[in-house]
């Protein structure tokens, strides 16, 4: 049976009060009954643990929230459309009338056709043709581009990238954008990025 | 009778419970009515006259501070109204200046958002100009170049809203920046480490661009991210670093004066 009080010393029994605080830290744990605090060394690897254990923690918790704002799947629809026959494009014609649902000119130049992506490569606006001109131009930051989308002015580091192009089965050309050939990597020799005028 | 009336509601339980002082008839009992009282205690029990001076603090910071509540109050008021989707945002943006009563409540929050930027720069270049960045203020400093990070990012964040034109290419442009992210971004330098076997940890499906946009390219997915992060998550982290920037101001001496 439990008595309250148990714990306290007899009357009589008079304590100093550093007796009294040995006899309390040992009822704690604090010291072991011999009166011993705890080894140095091993307060301080409890502590590192301890630190350890709280940094894990936290490191966890904040990769959690990092891997929660990227989802399990890439909705991002692969375009792959028609474009007409390789006839429809003459020389050294920008073909705009798939941008506004695609976002992709159709170029012949130099024997070749090839559909570039209208992504301008220094912060990603749209550029626009400028027929008179011939050149491709960005109204975000003046980035000026040739008709091959090469870039000669302004802020842009790269040529634009190019899309690939195949002739299908009714002699149709074929862009699909889930493919890109870019010039700094020297893919624009790959058959796949144009089709020969 | 009249002093017995005015004992009578001083001296009042219901006083006592809100206060926790009687009558305040000594100099320590009115600085514990300050001390014990939330709304009294957010002011110093004591204010030096350099303090108050417009001259010298232009109340820069006060009146960043006042334009803070204002953009939360009428955020929180168009926030009733405006739908983060792609199909509702702009045309909600529209119909919360025609069709909703007081339709000035969205020029307001415009505005004092323009003002607020404005003002928290005024209020750096006064503490700038007149010093008062030096010891034993550093830290405070360090907190308010934070906060005007944040005020950047909110007004940032809050540009896309109305999902215009100019939203949506400011946004495009802004965003653009984060694949230059050094080894988080897609094309910034560092990222082609990491890669196991040819194939690229870090590409534009999952680098730190993805991460804030929440695709390849901006769509509804943006939005409702830069939704979130300027009605709560911002806002959350600006209030804690203010709190932390006027508790700081106190105990480092006040609103700093002239030398």
């Amino acid at each position: 049976m439990k008595v309250q009080g148990a714990d306290k010393p007899q009357q009589g029994q008079a304590l100093s009060p550093r007796e009294e605080a040995v006899r309390r830290l040992k009822i704690k744990g604090f010291l072991d009954p011999d009166g011993k605090p705890m080894p140095r060394r091993q307060f301080f690897v409890s502590l590192a643990l301890a630190w350890a254990a709280f940094a894990a923690a936290l490191g966890g918790a904040l990769s959690v929230i990092g891997v929660f704002m990227v989802p399990r799947v890439d909705f991002t629809k692969v375009e792959v459309f028609k474009v007409g026959p390789p006839g429809d494009f003459p020389p050294d014609s920008v073909d705009v009338s798939f941008m506004p649902a695609h976002r992709v000119w159709i170029v012949n130049h130099d024997h070749r056709i090839f559909a570039i992506w209208a992504y301008c490569r220094h912060l990603g606006c749209t550029p626009n043709w400028m027929p008179d001109a011939k050149i491709f131009k960005c109204p975000c930051h003046g980035s000026g581009y040739t008709i091959d989308g090469v870039n000669f002015e302004g802020p842009a580091p790269s040529p634009m990238w190019r899309c690939e192009v195949t002739v299908g089965d009714d002699g149709q050309i074929v862009v699909n954008k889930g493919q890109i050939y870019a010039w700094e990597k020297s893919e624009w020799d790959d058959p796949r990025s144009f089709i020969p005028a | 009778m009249l002093d017995k009336l005015k004992n009578t509601v001083l001296d009042s339980q219901i006083k006592k419970s809100i206060f926790r002082v009687g009558i305040p008839n000594t100099d320590r009992k009115r600085v514990l009515i300050v001390l014990g009282n939330v709304v009294l205690h957010l002011h110093p029990t004591k204010v030096r006259t350099s303090g108050v001076k417009l001259r010298y603090t232009w109340c820069a910071g006060g009146l960043s501070f006042f334009l803070f509540l204002v953009l939360t109050l009428t955020g929180v008021l168009l926030m009733f109204y405006y739908r983060p989707t792609v199909e509702g945002a702009y045309v909600d943006m529209l119909d919360m200046r025609s069709q909703v009563p007081f339709g000035i409540m969205r020029e307001l929050h415009r505005w004092s958002a323009h003002a607020m930027v404005i003002m928290v720069m005024v209020h750096m270049f006064r503490v700038f100009m007149t010093g008062s960045y030096k010891p034993p203020r550093e830290f405070n400093w360090c907190i308010g170049v934070l906060l005007l990070v944040l005020t950047f990012l909110l007004s940032f964040t809050g540009y896309l809203l109305p999902w215009d034109q100019l939203a949506i290419w400011a946004i495009t442009v802004g965003s653009n920046m984060a694949r230059a992210t050094p080894v988080f971004g897609a094309g910034g330098p560092f990222a082609d480490f990491l890669q196991i076997g040819g194939v690229p940890l870090v590409h534009p499906g999952d680098d730190a661009r993805f991460m804030l946009i929440g695709a390849r390219e901006l769509g509804g997915t943006t939005l409702l991210r830069f939704y979130v992060l300027h009605c709560v998550g911002i806002p959350l982290i600006a209030a804690v670093l203010m709190a932390i920037h006027f508790w700081r101001i106190r105990k480092d001496g006040g609103v700093s004066g002239p030398l």
